[in-house]
């Protein structure tokens, strides 16, 4: 999960990291109210999950609570690269004399945590490595030993960072990387990390994203879920343990195990590609064991996206077996039909695996005319754009 | 022959009493698995009857190995106790520990791996959040069906479980020798190019079917691989080409970040490196039959 500035601005402040004074709001009237309470000069910050804010104009200063005000009514709703702005973050100006750079992440490949710090802050830190590669150091952190005062001092060496400033971003450094600890990141980038006309090193700016898998330990970060973006769709599989993604196509798609779904999205687009380019209208991985019930509401969810013009239901039955999905199915649709959600689109189902022959000798016995079987997958996708194609 | 896991492996699990331990326990044996017992300090000393089986329960995973000289591990701990378990197998040092648990915390795995480093890496991890690993008519260890394909001549090594299957399924005239599930986390403790490696000296696997997903650089580090240490033929598959960017498809390491992680990119390299892509899962299977016929 990726956090909005201000969320990462309060998640450093709560570490004893050194911020600027701030607020978010989401009207003009709460952006002015947070403006008096700073006091003097403030900058508005459109808070998106986007680069490139400051270039479209999201980022403007203001001296006093009527600037502020008038500032977050040009900010609030704009559209930033198709991201519609719903918050601004107000915060105290200061008085930067030098940008530094400092990001812990994961470092996938390596299955460790790397650093990167750089004097050159401010930028985007892939232009500064492609331009300037000696200006960016990178340390690797061991995700048992971390970073303790030693190896805050090996970046603060690393990166160069003047002299003046080393002590305290030594103990930036040592606190940044508990924040990230503790908060079960796998992204915390300051950029700027900013040197201020008395001196102070500060964070500006707080980009951080979470492991949703550590969220068993961590139950306040549920309050960080950006709900202004997530899709109802989304929202009502979330509510039911469905693993769900709403995308833009026709073709609803269901299947177990999230390497066979995201293969079924391919291979409906190939096929989509002979039927009027019809696509893939979301990912549903229903896991291991589909019973009837998790049928049932899975198949609630993609009909109940009015997009949707034909369902594809691919199942290999691993440990679930072919007979149980079939049930399952069947069921489903009577659940719905007595949940007054009588179903009107056309189902393709490919059953393969443990027990196929009894599933589809189920589906068929149903004589369901909504469901057609198909036993191959590629066949099954084919026909199942074929469907959405004509049901356009 | 096969990989890691052979008729002489003797399995231990981590976990066997709790339901999906106690459900694939009795899976692996009826597999004909050589499951030799179980660790659960709380229940150690007691015995569990798996349709006639009695297994014993050790308090840890050095005292099963002791006791009955296990040399595999399967661990089915919970998300929140996994780090403990894996670190308690690597201290024991087990040959091989296959992690099952999906939803671990990066962080927890990061420190397990690293933990394993320093201890000179005397455990092969496989997983976490993976299927198992599984060498048809010899063993199984993890939740592969055993069913699915007798034992033959191809390797396979997966992100992902089902399309393990999959590909099991359609290949199974020809059977497997061994198939992985490395798992679809982004830090994993078996890589493909582990797995390619082994296969590539296994006397008994002719050709490798690879299968990725999005997210991460694995598939192409692993071209670079075959490219310079792999002479048989490798047939892959891609999953995840109309993936959006941003978007987490199920697995926690299948995500596409900006342009890095893209399925083009991996089947480029793929490609680059001579091995055949196949563009969905049949076609990838029919690639394989034309290798192996």
């Amino acid at each position: 999960m990726d956090l909005f500035e201000y969320q990462g601005r309060d998640l450093f402040e709560r570490h004893g990291l050194p911020v600027l004074g701030g607020g978010v709001a989401e009207t003009p009237q709460e952006a002015r109210a947070i403006a008096e309470r700073l006091g003097g000069k403030v900058v508005v910050k459109a808070q998106v999950k986007v680069g490139g804010r400051g270039k479209a104009g999201g980022v403007k200063l203001a001296d006093g609570a009527d600037e502020a005000q008038a500032r977050a009514t040009d900010i609030l709703g704009m559209d930033i690269k198709g991201h519609t702005v719903h918050k601004v973050m107000l915060a105290e100006t200061a008085d930067i004399t030098e940008e530094y750079y400092l990001s812990y992440l994961l470092d996938r490949a390596n299955r460790t945590f790397l650093c990167i710090a750089s004097v050159a802050g401010g930028m985007e830190i892939e232009t500064v490595a492609e331009e300037q590669p000696d200006r960016v150091a990178k340390i690797a952190i061991d995700a048992n030993k971390g970073v303790d005062e030693a190896k805050a001092r090996e970046i603060v060496a690393a990166a160069q960072y003047p002299a003046e400033v080393a002590e305290q971003i030594v103990d930036i450094a040592v606190k940044l990387w508990q924040a990230f600890v503790a908060e079960d990141a796998t992204l915390v980038e300051v950029n700027p990390l900013a040197k201020v006309g008395d001196g102070r090193v500060l964070l500006l700016d707080a980009k951080i994203t979470l492991d949703e898998n550590a969220s068993f330990r961590h139950p306040d970060h549920e309050a960080l879920v950006d709900q202004s973006a997530v899709d109802p769709l989304e929202q009502a599989a979330k509510a039911k343990n469905l693993n769900y993604v709403k995308l833009d196509g026709e073709v609803g798609i269901i299947g177990n195990g999230a390497g066979l779904v995201m293969s079924t999205l391919d291979v409906v687009a190939y096929a989509g590609e002979k039927h009027g380019n019809v696509k893939p209208a979301n990912f549903l991985d229903i896991g291991g064991g589909a019973s009837a019930q998790v049928m049932a509401n899975g198949l609630e969810i993609v009909l109940g996206d009015p997009a949707v013009k034909s369902v594809f239901v691919n199942v290999f039955g691993g440990i679930t077996a072919c007979d149980e999905v079939a049930n399952g199915i069947i069921q489903a649709l009577a659940l719905l039909g007595e949940r007054g959600e009588t179903v009107t689109k056309p189902l393709v189902v490919r059953l393969d695996g443990n027990n196929a022959e009894a599933g589809r000798a189920i589906l068929d016995g149903a004589n369901n005319p909504l469901v057609e079987r198909v036993d191959t997958m590629d066949g099954a996708a084919a026909r199942a754009a074929e469907l959405a194609f004509a049901g356009k | 022959m096969a990989i890691w896991l052979t008729k002489e492996s003797k399995v231990i699990v981590q976990g066997m009493t709790g339901s999906e331990g106690s459900k694939h326990t009795r899976r692996m044996l009826a597999a004909g698995t050589n499951v030799v017992g179980g660790v659960n300090p709380r229940k150690a000393g007691t015995t569990v009857d798996f349709d006639g089986t009695q297994l014993p329960v050790f308090a840890s995973v050095a005292e099963a190995m002791k006791e009955t000289g296990a040399d595999v591990s399967v661990i089915f701990v919970p998300p929140a106790f996994t780090k403990a378990a894996i670190v308690e197998a690597i201290d024991a040092e087990i040959p091989l520990a296959v992690v099952i648990t999906e939803g671990v915390p990066v962080q927890d795995s990061a420190a397990a791996w690293a933990y394993n480093v320093d201890r000179g890496q005397k455990t092969r991890i496989i997983g976490p959040n993976c299927p198992g690993i599984a060498s048809p008519g010899a063993s199984n260890a993890g939740i592969i069906p055993a069913d699915i394909t007798p034992a033959g001549r191809i390797g396979l090594v997966s992100k992902s479980g089902t399309l393990t299957y999959q590909l099991m399924y359609e290949l199974r005239d020809f059977g497997f020798s061994t198939a992985v599930g490395i798992g679809g986390d982004p830090v994993i403790g078996t890589t493909h190019i582990d797995a390619l490696k082994a296969f590539q000296d296994d006397p008994d696997t002719d050709a490798i079917v690879m299968i990725g997903e999005i997210g991460g650089d694995a598939e192409e580090r692993a071209a670079e691989f075959i490219k310079a240490n792999v002479t048989k033929p490798v047939v892959g598959y891609i999953a995840g080409f109309t993936a959006p960017p941003g978007k987490t498809m199920g697995h926690a390491g299948a995500i596409i970040s900006g342009s890095a992680g893209t399925a083009d990119a991996k089947k480029e390299a793929l490609e680059a490196a001579g091995v055949k892509v196949g563009k969905t899962p049949s076609e990838t299977a029919q690639l394989m039959r034309e290798v192996m016929s």
